[in-house]
């Protein structure tokens, strides 16, 4: 019994050894006609997006011991031909030393390159640019169904100070920049795709260059702008049990009436944190591409994670890894946050009735105030006493 | 609407002296990225 039974599983498992199909996942093709190079095979199964089995070439670095002498032509080649030692390249197979000083330098050929470049060309423009015009529809639809949101039994005529002038200049600094970030960044996202065929090549690239110009230096007014913002704010917008009751009644959108708040509602809190964490977390990958390869953070970052989470990710980063992982991240941190400030654009202007003032000039209708910051009212009166501007 | 406008032209000129603060403390790309022995100008 127990001999058939090993006959069997050597039976079963000698069909599978001499299986073409088990026994070699990749076909090898024949390559004596191409002198070992790849073949139409190859070419096909990477067309396909089939796995290639790159062997042939990662390990077809040449041969010292075949070196001619020095004296034969070509001997001090030490037996590895120019397309021998890029492949060596390519493979990282060999340590390169180049006469270029430079934390990216002996980098020669990086691979990683291609699918980033496609990641930005692609999902990149059509997640990012869906999602950015998703927004906008979603607010006109909601404009024509809530209407704009008026002030109960009107405004009262008198006002009072919501923003000091430096809230109001930290704010403007903020949003100026980002505005003017934001634009600028997708012209240099998308310019390619969607402005060269309008405009054509040239005017692009006076249009490309000056965008480059204001990305990289705005972003300092910008970064300014997020700590002013921070050191004013950050005291009224720690969450707090009122908050949930302002989310609970979805902040009085769609009702009558008007959920308590102080300074800053549950809603302006959430843009607060989202603005002040993907801020500072776009202000950080705008670093690293504005010093390329100074500042690497992704290596380490993914080491933290790792340890912190159990994943995988790669701690190894060639320079140019990590400047690709920092465009990425800023581009995707980007959307995020233009999505969140076309909203509060949208509420701070056309969707509130009185809204706008805050910013504009820092004087609210009082009973804006009321109806939306019902307890910061009550303590500014408490404080200053009742009366007009305070 | 003053401080509004007055912030936009701050943004600008903090655009505008940043890459001259850069060069200044020998932060441009070029500088970065070449020896000592490199003369830039």
């Amino acid at each position: 019994m127990n001999k058939k039974l090993i006959g069997v599983v050597a039976l079963v498992l000698a069909t599978l050894l001499f299986n073409p199909v088990w026994a070699q996942d990749i076909p090898e093709p024949e390559r004596s006609a191409t002198g070992g190079a790849q073949t139409l095979e190859d070419i096909l199964r990477r067309q396909k997006q089939l796995e290639v089995d790159d062997s042939f070439r990662s390990q077809n670095l040449g041969n010292p011991e075949n070196a001619p002498s020095v004296s034969a032509p070509l001997g001090t080649r030490g037996g590895v031909s120019d397309s021998e030692n890029w492949r060596a390249i390519r493979y990282n197979e060999i340590e390169p030393t180049t006469q270029v000083r430079g934390p990216a330098a002996d980098v020669l050929i990086q691979d990683g390159g291609m699918p980033w470049w496609k990641l930005r060309e692609g999902p990149m423009i059509t997640y990012g640019g869906g999602a950015l015009l998703a927004i906008i529809g979603l607010l006109v639809v909601f404009y024509f169904v809530r209407g704009k949101i008026m002030i109960d039994g009107g405004p009262a005529g008198t006002t009072i100070e919501r923003f000091k002038a430096v809230e109001r200049f930290g704010h403007w600094l903020l949003a100026g920049s980002f505005i003017a970030l934001g634009l600028t960044g997708l012209i240099t996202l998308m310019g390619r795709s969607f402005l060269i065929p309008v405009m054509g090549p040239d005017a692009f690239a006076t249009l490309a260059a000056g965008s480059k110009w204001l990305h990289n230096n705005v972003a300092w007014a910008f970064m300014l702008g997020l700590v002013m913002t921070f050191v004013m704010w950050v005291a009224h917008n720690i969450p707090n049990k009122l908050d949930w009751q302002w989310i609970k009644a979805g902040g009085g959108i769609f009702t009558k009436g008007h959920p308590s708040a102080k300074k800053f509602n549950a809603g302006q809190k959430i843009i607060f944190w989202t603005v002040m964490i993907l801020g500072f977390s776009v202000s950080l990958s705008g670093l690293s591409l504005l010093f390329p390869f100074q500042m690497p953070m992704f290596a380490d970052t993914f080491a933290v994670i790792n340890s912190v989470l159990g994943t995988s990710f790669p701690t190894d980063l060639a320079p140019h890894e990590e400047m690709q992982y920092a465009n990425i991240w800023h581009s995707i941190v980007a959307f995020v946050m233009m999505l969140a400030i076309i909203a509060h654009i949208y509420i701070g202007s056309v969707g509130m009735e009185g809204a706008f003032d805050a910013m504009g000039n820092g004087q609210v209708d009082l009973e804006w105030a009321r109806q939306h910051h019902d307890l910061w009212v009550a303590e500014v009166e408490a404080k200053q006493g009742k009366g007009g501007s305070s | 609407m003053k401080v509004m406008i007055s912030a936009f032209v701050a943004a600008l000129l903090i655009a505008t002296a940043a890459p001259l603060v850069l060069n200044q403390f020998g932060w441009s790309s070029a500088a970065q990225t070449s020896a000592e022995s490199v003369r830039l100008d």
